[in-house]
């Protein structure tokens, strides 16, 4: 088992719009991708459960030429409003990286 | 006319006004763009700058990016488009990028014809669409009635490429628009003159990021496009900076909810097909990405309102024995200052305030998403968020906040202890903004909602 911040060379957040976030899992080469991708470890219900949401609201793609795997929410909070920690988005990926992949 | 069988793109940086190497652009511009193209704004500095008007980056800043874009352009006589001018793109925003631009013409003794294209859009137009039942959520959206109009400071929609086409075919050489699409900036032109639109559209999603799509960003710089019929290149100016397959295909996902699919005004762009291929070091070559278009043609709408006015008192605590009970502690604390406030102003501000409570070092970045609940920190940042009706009341709270905070006693002492170490007093954070919509209008046309003045600068 590795980590997942082990095997990517990129793990972020980030705003999509005032209303969604998202997450981007980037690796250097095929292998260590498919490795990720091919686990079966990267679901819906996976991220659903590490960021309190119905697994209906994740979007999650699998995005071979960019060797990435990328997974949408809504944003718990609307970037800039009352109570929102994180204008930019960028970070709240932490739970993604101790994701453990076989 | 016949048209040209290649189209040459110059995206000098991804913000009007985070800057770009002049060198590169120099480089860029001696491969005879056939027109230079840059976004100037975006919701992701926060609802603030549509709400208040200012801009995210410093006017010093847009100016000086604005005035070698403008040299530029004008030394080979060809096109320069910006949109979301001043980051929000609200009509007083263009205008000062305007007052910028008659003010680098004046010195730079520059002419041209200078198109500008509003987006702010007026409460009763919107009030008309919406009783007419043309205005639309998105996924996710929030509640949306006539009271969210009323009640915003200011609302933009988001142009497509239709009204920077109109303005080229009006003549102009430089473009300056409201909130626009970041794509549409660099697909006007290819559309303008029949480049396949699945192409044009690809092509500028990723210009519109500047050289953000290199393997080794350093820091904004310039991206170039060779547009072709069946295929573009795409290259960063700059000899060390690379594009790889892999990192162009990877710019689809930045900021970016799905990665395949992405939803202009007048139809989607679809990259499941695209192929990228290395031709050298340095460049990658695109194909394969179509464009479905629309049944409907939709505007985005941007709207901003006043939250309130925000005090913010910044304290820490080293008391491993307060820390032990830190979240007891706060609680009491909230009751406490509620019944001060009760104490002190009545019933007047009953559910008008509010006290935000963030507490960095424990879970201030991540709120109730917090996985880690049970970890001890030696210290603790606390930051009391007060937004009340006006900065006075705001002030007020922020005061009662921090004598409460001070002084509230812990069983394990005895005596009047200080709770809560305060390099600061309150600090006075101003008008408060939030988002408050993402629908969409259903317009007659991709030009009702974005008014254009053309003029001679000379």
């Amino acid at each position: 088992m590795s980590s997942l911040a082990s095997l990517a060379r990129l793990i972020r957040s980030k705003n999509a719009g005032p209303f969604v976030l998202t997450f981007d899992i980037m690796f250097e080469d095929e292998a260590r991708y498919r490795r990720v991708r091919d686990s079966g470890v990267l679901t819906r219900e996976r991220i659903a459960g590490l960021y309190n949401l119905p697994p209906d609201k994740v979007q999650l793609f699998f995005c071979d030429p960019a060797l990435a795997v990328k997974a949408s929410i809504p944003r718990p909070v609307t970037q800039g409003d009352v109570g929102d920690a994180d204008g930019h988005g960028g970070q709240q990926y932490a739970p993604l990286m101790e994701i453990e992949v076989p | 006319m016949n048209a040209p069988e290649e189209i040459r793109i110059l995206a000098p940086t991804g913000v009007c006004g985070s800057g770009f190497s002049e060198k590169s652009f120099e480089l860029a511009l001696a491969q005879q763009p056939h027109f230079i193209g840059c976004d100037a704004g975006s919701t992701d500095p926060g609802p603030e700058y549509l709400g208040t008007g200012h801009t995210a980056f410093p006017p010093e800043a847009i100016r000086r990016d604005l005035r070698l874009m403008l040299v530029g352009a004008r030394r080979l006589g060809i096109p320069l488009l910006i949109g979301s001018c001043g980051t929000g793109g609200a009509d007083a925003q263009v205008e000062l990028v305007r007052g910028m631009a008659l003010e680098i013409a004046r010195e730079e003794q520059l002419s041209f014809r200078l198109a500008t294209i509003r987006s702010e859009q007026t409460k009763d137009y919107l009030l008309q669409r919406l009783r007419e039942g043309r205005i639309q959520p998105l996924d996710p959206a929030p509640p949306f009635d006539a009271g969210v109009i009323e009640r915003s400071a200011h609302v933009v929609g988001m142009m497509g490429a239709e009204p920077f086409i109109r303005a080229l075919e009006a003549g102009a050489d430089v473009v300056l628009a409201g909130r626009a699409s970041d794509t549409a900036i660099f697909a006007a032109v290819p559309l303008m003159r029949g480049f396949p639109a699945g192409l044009a559209w690809h092509a500028a999603k990723i210009l519109e990021c500047g050289a953000a799509a290199v393997v080794n960003r350093r820091s904004p710089d310039c991206m170039f496009v060779w547009l072709r019929r069946d295929h573009f290149l795409v290259q960063a100016p700059d000899p060390e900076l690379r594009c790889t397959p892999q990192s162009i295909a990877s710019h689809a996902l930045y900021e970016n909810a799905d990665p395949f699919r992405l939803v202009e005004c007048s139809g989607t762009l679809d990259l499941t097909g695209s192929h990228y291929e290395a031709v050298d070091e340095r460049t990658v070559r695109v194909g394969g990405s179509t464009f479905e278009e629309a049944q409907r043609y939709t505007v985005k709408l941007e709207g901003a309102e006043l939250a309130g006015y925000q005090s913010i008192l910044i304290g820490s605590v080293r008391d491993p024995f307060i820390l032990r009970q830190l979240d007891s502690w706060l609680a009491r604390l909230r009751e406490k200052i509620e019944a001060r406030v009760r104490m002190v102003f009545g019933d007047k501000l009953q559910g008008q305030w509010q006290l935000g409570i963030r507490v960095y070092g424990h879970n201030g970045t991540m709120g109730a998403l917090e996985p880690v609940k049970d970890a001890q920190p030696h210290e603790v940042a606390l930051v009391f968020e007060l937004t009340a009706p006006s900065q006075a009341v705001a002030r007020s709270l922020a005061g009662i906040t921090r004598h409460q905070a001070l002084h509230l006693p812990i069983p394990e002492w005895s005596g009047l202890i200080t709770a809560v170490a305060l390099a600061y007093n309150a600090l006075d954070r101003g008008p408060v903004y939030r988002f408050n919509m993402n629908q969409v209008v259903l317009p007659d046309d991709p030009y009702e909602m974005f008014p254009m003045r053309l003029e001679e600068v000379a």
